[in-house]
């Protein structure tokens, strides 16, 4: 047995929401919310504007707290990172996003330089490690944000609508990214509302509308058959309001 | 009433003929308001950044209270420093009063609200766009204050001319607890109050335009070294 799958059997960490409620201004804009995620898998959570995709994945990485209600990971909490829908580069080179994030990872000052251009290589960025991270294209600065989150080694990675700006050769990119994530032993989450994006990556499907959890089911079950109406209408293509 | 070309002459031989009497004055100028943005710089820049980043019960106040102070009366800022450091207040024991330390705590006073208040704002700004990604990465806010202020560097060395820029121009703190004695305490400003009094219009003219191009010539060193750092950073 390899290492990549003694990764995914001994990968225990459990994400629960319970009751999870986020209210800004006496508005409610997600939940109640109770959910339980489990194993190492490619979860993708889907849905229409302003259903609380982002809200989600914020409060399960912490970024957010609660309203009311729990957010807990089972056992001791995991490594994470997070990919932005718009990355935010620091103002710096290439190689200084990179190594400023092994800095406050704690890695040695030694090993920071030739760890960013491993990740440089991995992510196809090795020419541009001089260039100032802000004036590289979308998709290269996508890249960059991949690359430094694949340096912090997350147990769970949260991408934010990574592609929603991108175009299809930068959106392949990622989507290759993120499958480099899964087989390492990363559990995924990522929001998209990208049907063909989700069919192409997801194992399980979060199905949000207007900040309420309607479905969370196995990927072949919600393409196919989806229970609840909205996300039949969703997958047809119609506009779910 | 001089000649502009008198006191343009009179400018040029002083600082051609490197006037002795003239390098004193200017090298204490600078020494003394470099001396006070310094020092008003290490302190100003985490303190404005601290304020950005932190809430607590007062902050409002206190931010309004900083940005008033930014515009606080030179000659209030040394009256204040006076009665700290006259031999009857309560630092008057140090001795301070009409040496070059006393002139840089007044400037001091008159540049540390400027520098903290307008850092305060670019932080601020910069940590809206900033605060998801650093909290994504663990950093607490104590950790974020070196990254934000490194990364707001372009704006905040205009920040910090500013700063420079109030310091080199006051006259009303400096005269005040400098006393504007002739070797020890005298600086571009005080001497220009002192020669337009004496009637020595020419002279007076002369420093002023002196002292125009120190101004010009530290704001151009800035300007360089922040569009260097503009074209290479995108």
């Amino acid at each position: 047995m390899n290492d990549m799958a003694t990764r995914l059997m001994t990968d225990t960490s459990t994400l629960s929401l319970e009751g999870v409620t986020f209210t800004h201004r006496g508005q409610r804009l997600l939940g109640p919310l109770d959910l339980c995620l489990t194993g190492c898998k490619r979860t993708l959570v889907m849905g229409p504007n302003g259903a609380g995709k982002s809200l989600m994945m914020r409060l399960a990485h912490g970024l957010l707290a609660p309203t009311r209600g729990d957010v807990r990971w089972e056992g001791r909490a995991p490594r994470q990172a997070m990919v932005f829908q718009r990355p935010v580069l620091l103002k710096r080179s290439v190689l200084a996003n990179l190594v400023y994030a092994l800095a406050v990872n704690g890695t040695p000052r030694c090993r920071r330089k030739a760890r960013a251009r491993e990740a440089l290589e991995r992510f196809g960025l090795g020419s541009l490690e001089r260039r100032p991270a802000r004036v590289l294209s979308g998709g290269e600065q996508q890249r960059l944000a991949l690359a430094r989150a694949w340096l912090l080694e997350p147990e769970v990675l949260f991408l934010d609508e990574p592609t929603s700006a991108l175009d299809p050769a930068a959106i392949l990119a990622v989507e290759r990214a993120v499958q480099e994530f899964h087989v390492g032993g990363t559990r995924i989450l990522m929001s998209s509302h990208d049907l063909h994006q989700a069919r192409r990556l997801a194992d399980e499907v979060l199905f949000l509308n207007a900040g309420r959890l309607i479905e969370h089911t196995d990927a072949a079950t919600f393409f196919t058959a989806p229970a609840s109406c909205e996300a039949r209408a969703f997958i047809r293509g119609e506009l779910v309001l | 009433m001089p000649s502009d070309t008198s006191a343009l002459n009179t400018a040029l031989s002083l600082i051609l003929g490197f006037d002795p009497a003239l390098m004193e004055i200017v090298a204490l100028s600078l020494r003394v308001s470099l001396a006070a943005v310094l020092m008003a710089a290490v302190v100003g820049l985490p303190l404005g950044a601290a304020l950005a980043l932190w809430r607590f019960p007062g902050h409002g106040a206190l931010v309004v209270a900083l940005n008033a102070l930014m515009g606080l009366p030179p000659v209030v800022a040394g009256l204040c420093v006076y009665l700290l450091l006259s031999r009857a207040g309560p630092l008057g024991e140090l001795g301070l009063l009409f040496t070059p330390t006393a002139m840089i705590v007044a400037q001091l006073v008159l540049v540390l609200p400027i520098i903290a208040a307008l850092a305060r704002q670019q932080v601020e700004e910069l940590h809206l766009e900033y605060r998801e990604q650093l909290t994504s990465l663990g950093l607490s806010r104590l950790r974020m204050i070196p990254t934000l202020l490194w990364d707001a560097r372009l704006g905040l060395v205009t920040v910090i001319l500013a700063g420079f820029g109030r310091a080199s121009a006051e006259v009303g703190a400096v005269m005040i607890v400098g006393g504007n004695i002739d070797g020890v305490t005298r600086m571009m400003t005080t001497a220009i109050v002192l020669e337009t009094s004496k009637g020595n219009l020419a002279l007076a003219l002369g420093l002023g335009i002196v002292l125009l191009g120190l101004v010009a010539l530290v704001n151009a060193i800035a300007y360089v070294v922040g569009e260097t750092a503009r074209r290479r950073l995108g």
